[in-house]
């Protein structure tokens, strides 16, 4: 690996560990459970028992009249809607008139103990009308199925439409056309870390001071201020450690404000700790998917045409729906270069936990269907899947077809890296009997180009503040929420001032000291707030150096800035050492605060057509992935034995730090590939534990050979690009396809479960069988 | 947290607990895990699921590594319970948890003390373990970013054992 060019690159070459780990090796971290709340309430809540219904009364009186019980709330003390997308706001934090899913919260008590609120909740009675309940998109989408929501004919959140370049010109052109059906199953974020927020109100000073698990501390800021019907300048937003988000927490979440307006009615403090299974209904996670997707293909492997239906199952609000069905379409673009590409999506609404965002966002499902058939082909025409993909590849710097602009493109060196990695050429079909390998690419953005909340601000603001002391402190709205964002920043100053590291100190996510961020989501932090970190690092820098000039008595540009020493260069060697220059800096001035932006301009934003904003971003990180599996057919269960990756992220600006996103995005798409699946037996939850929600544990879990790829982004901080969430999507597929070249199945839904693995030996048994017998008759 | 009202039968709990010897007056209901994070304020310890589903509330009682959602306070009595509080000596940490800094063994952090607390029994007992031995030991214990990788590998660091 070779540094970018204009950086020192001194940290960034060895990767440095997390600035904030040995608190958490310590124990010493607190998240928000672990917060002081000796003297706080206890807040439950109190949750739909059916899946639809209306209202017709619900009675608190006498849980609020219990001794103990300190404030009562309902959905009569919220008119207001919230929700992530200005124009999709359809979701009370506590249910009015009408429940839509099991598990809704419909009030909620504060009081002086657990025992206690437990109690109240038992008091609270409410009388519904049940309605019409629908759990697949089939039931809710019927022709005479109950409206979950009135302005929404057909239970239909959305419904795309893009078409772009010539499909039916496309797949005249192709040697070979096919046509599958593909199913993923609705899968959960799952962070270790169950649901907490801690709200207190001053009434004294009119002020509310929230810590939560939130990724993204100022849209729940916004949405306080909204339900609570108070000005934005008296709430606070404080993120404390967080033990894992993957999208789970980007939206503002029903039971921080539910924390927040019991705080108020009780003139306190409340603590409010989720159970794991409220963590799971509170959701917001991947929805179920229905995919019909059809591909074109030359006899060279020229990708011809896209035509691909999807549907989501939404669950009962919009959350991001409307973005995530939109996702699914764009990045049908960027990865290869494809002429034609006709995309139909619908999302819908039904009565189950509302899907949100969750890691690889939108992409996953979609990509999955894709790579799967392109194998698939790619072995009817007896092609090699590698050569395939370099037979579609982009040349940046492009522009997509739907207007998605590429400026740095990685993926044929990741091709190569891992097909020498795995001994692809040389193994492929010697793997002994039940061994097989597959392949599959992906890709995701860095930070959404155009922001949800489209206000004119920068994308990202990065403060840095030096005083008496030396210490460099930057201040970002970043949440770090494990994925190392803050040593990013940490690390972007002390290169750009070419200082020890251990010289900055970073402070993120406090609304009341920390700038405005979008947050921990669409893998923007990177390239968003590490621009702005270095553009920030860049002014303190020209301050330093004015200040060593005047004190050397040269001009600026004569001065020289070799680590934490000032001379002036060219034989003069009278140096001032950091100290000596931050005093004459802070001289007249005193402590010394810059700003640091970064804007994406309007040419990155997406097309013009409807939703064409979605997809959009400043860097495209590309991925391509080798699995080997093996697979026992007496019993289906599957084994990954190894995974190869590669990863473009256009430079590491911690290679240690990308090394942990890739092998925990990969193993994430895992997890998703073999066993996790969220179930409802008529609304009713079914995985709602750890142990009922399978996800793959250390002994399921294989090496993971990472190599990084460096295409220098010429956008992207020292040319960097994300490298959490793109090579999630290629897992899935990638063990299908080793899945079929191990014993020859194609496996059409996910999880590969072993009963469906078996479901699918035991069909090829019996056809086997009986053209075995027709065979013999005839 | 406040559990019970009106407060429960409660007995005197003696251990020692990271050393020291202590007298705590604990309902026989009390969870292991709540008494120290509520009582004792060690709230290194985690709570990821609602019993005994995750293993981040791992620590040691008498050497083992144990759930302390799904055991009684009580049940330690005269017994010596270690968390991960425990393990850094004077400022300097262990070597596992210099190896799970070092190494990038802990990400978000949520998992990181049962990890290392299911570790430090495994190490205390095998100090030259084995790939298969590591899984076996943490296979209790979930976590939800890092896909073990470097879990492993920080444990192998610490014992020593190179890949």
């Amino acid at each position: 690996m070779t540094s970018a060019p204009g950086t020192g690159g001194k940290l960034a070459r060895r990767g440095v560990p997390l600035i904030d780990g040995i608190e958490k090796v310590t124990g010493r971290a607190r998240y928000t459970a672990d917060l002081d709340h000796a003297d706080a309430l206890v807040g439950r809540i109190l949750r739909s028992p059916i899946s639809h219904g209306d209202i017709l009364s619900l009675d608190v009186s006498k849980a609020r009249a219990l001794d103990g019980v300190v404030a009562v709330v309902t959905g009569d003390d919220c008119s207001h809607t919230y929700g992530v997308l200005p124009i999709a706001m359809n979701e009370y934090p506590l249910a009015r008139g009408r429940v839509r899913y099991r598990g809704e919260p419909i009030a909620a008590v504060a009081a002086i103990d657990e025992v206690t609120a437990e109690r109240a909740l038992g008091l609270i009675e409410l009388k519904v009308k049940q309605l019409p309940a629908y759990y697949t998109s089939e039931a809710a989408r019927a022709p005479d199925a109950v409206l979950l929501h009135d302005d929404k004919p057909g239970n239909i959140e959305r419904d795309v439409h893009h078409q772009f370049g010539d499909v039916a010109q496309g797949f005249a052109a192709a040697d070979l056309v096919r046509e599958e059906l593909f199913n993923c199953a609705e899968v959960n974020h799952a962070q270790i870390e169950p649901h907490a927020s801690l709200s207190e109100f001053d009434p004294a000073t009119g002020r509310l001071t929230v810590q939560t698990v939130s990724q993204v501390g100022y849209y729940l800021h916004l949405m306080l201020a909204e339900c609570l019907e108070m000005d934005t300048s008296r709430i606070r937003v404080i993120k404390p450690f967080i033990g894992g988000g993957f999208g789970a927490r980007v939206e503002a979440l029903n039971f921080e404000i539910v924390t927040a307006l019991l705080a108020k009615a009780a003139a306190g403090k409340v603590m409010m700790r989720l159970t794991r299974e409220e963590t799971f209904l509170t959701h917001r996670a991947r929805p179920q998917t229905d995919i019909k997707l059809k591909l074109g293909m030359t006899k060279d492997g020229r990708m011809t045409a896209c035509e691909c239906q999807v549907v989501q199952r939404g669950g009962a609000y919009a959350g991001y729906g409307i973005i995530t069905i939109l996702y699914a379409g764009a990045l049908l673009h960027g990865l290869y270069d494809i002429p034609a590409v006709k995309y139909e999506g619908s999302r819908v609404y039904a009565n189950l936990p509302p899907c949100g965002a969750m890691r690889g966002h939108g992409s996953v499902d979609m990509r999955h269907a894709f790579e799967c058939l392109v194998d698939r082909m790619t072995h009817e025409l007896g092609l090699d899947p590698f050569a395939v993909r370099r037979a579609n590849l982009l040349r940046a710097p492009t522009r997509t077809m739907n207007d998605l602009v590429v400026n740095s493109y990685g993926l044929a060196e990741c091709l190569d890296k891992v097909e020498r990695a795995s001994g692809w050429r040389e193994r492929l079909g010697k793997l002994p009997p039940g061994k097989g390998l597959g392949m599959a690419c992906s890709h995701y953005v860095s930070g959404a180009a155009k922001p949800i909340h489209r206000t004119g601000e920068p994308h990202a603001v990065v403060n840095l503040k030096l005083d008496f002391d030396g210490g460099v402190t930057a201040l970002t709205g970043a949440a770090e929420i494990g994925q190392g964002s803050s040593t990013m920043v940490a690390i972007a100053v002390a290169e750009t001032l070419d200082i020890s590291l251990e010289r900055v100190r970073v402070i993120a996510a406090d609304t009341a000291v920390t700038p405005k961020d979008n947050g921990a989501y669409s893998s923007r932090i990177t390239f968003m707030v590490g621009n702005a970190a270095i553009d920030a690092a860049k002014r303190l820098k020209s301050v330093l150096t004015a200040a060593a000039a005047r004190k050397l008595e040269a001009r600026p540009e004569d001065v020289e800035c070799l680590g934490e020493v000032f001379r002036v260069g060219g034989g003069d060697q009278s140096c001032l050492s950091f100290a000596d220059v931050v005093a004459a800096a802070l001289v007249d001035e005193g402590a010394i605060t810059v700003k640091g932006t970064f804007t994406c301009p309007p040419e990155f934003h997406g097309g013009k057509h409807r939703g064409g904003a979605v997809g959009s971003t400043m860097g495209f990180s590309y991925a391509a992935q080798v699995v080997e599996v093996s697979v026992d057919d007496a019993t289906g269960l599957i084994t990954v034995d190894k995974v190869w990756v590669a990863l473009d992220c256009g430079h590491a600006i911690n290679p240690l730090a990308v090394e942990g996103q890739i092998q925990g995005s990969v193993w994430m798409g895992m997890g998703q590939a073999m066993c996790e699946e969220t179930r409802y037996l008529d609304g009713l939850p079914a995985h709602a534990s750890l142990l009922e929600y399978r996800m793959p544990t250390i002994m399921d879990s294989p090496p993971i050979e990472t190599d990084i790829v460096e295409s220098h982004d010429p956008y992207g901080p020292f040319g960097a690009k994300e490298a959490s969430e793109g090579a999630l999507a290629g897992f899935p597929p990638a063990l299908v396809n080793a899945i079929a070249n191990a014993i020859g199945i194609s496996l059409n839904e996910l999880p590969v479960t072993p009963d469906r693995v078996m479901d699918a030996l035991i069909q090829r048994r019996r056809q086997a069988r009986l053209a075995g017998s027709l065979k013999a008759v005839s | 947290m406040h559990k019970h009202s009106p407060p429960s039968t409660k007995r005197l709990l003696k251990l020692k607990l990271n050393g020291r010897w202590r007298e705590d007056a604990v309902s026989e209901q009390e969870l292991l895990v709540d008494y120290l994070r509520d009582v004792t304020h060690l709230t290194g310890t985690k709570i990821g699921c609602d019993g005994g589903e995750c293993g981040a509330c791992t620590v040691l009682v008498d050497g083992e590594a144990v759930p302390s959602c799904i055991t009684l306070a009580v049940r330690c009595e005269g017994r010596n319970v270690e968390t991960i509080e425990a393990l850094a000596t004077q400022g300097r940490l262990s070597r596992l948890q210099s190896a799970f800094h070092e190494k990038l063994g802990t990400q978000c952090g949520f998992c990181t003390p049962g990890m290392i607390m299911a570790a430090e029994a495994l190490l205390r007992s095998n100090p030259t373990p084995t790939d298969g031995e590591i899984r076996t030991a943490l296979s209790g214990n979930l976590c939800r970013c890092t896909g073990y990788v470097k879990i492993i590998e920080s444990v192998k660091a610490a014992a020593g054992v190179t890949s």
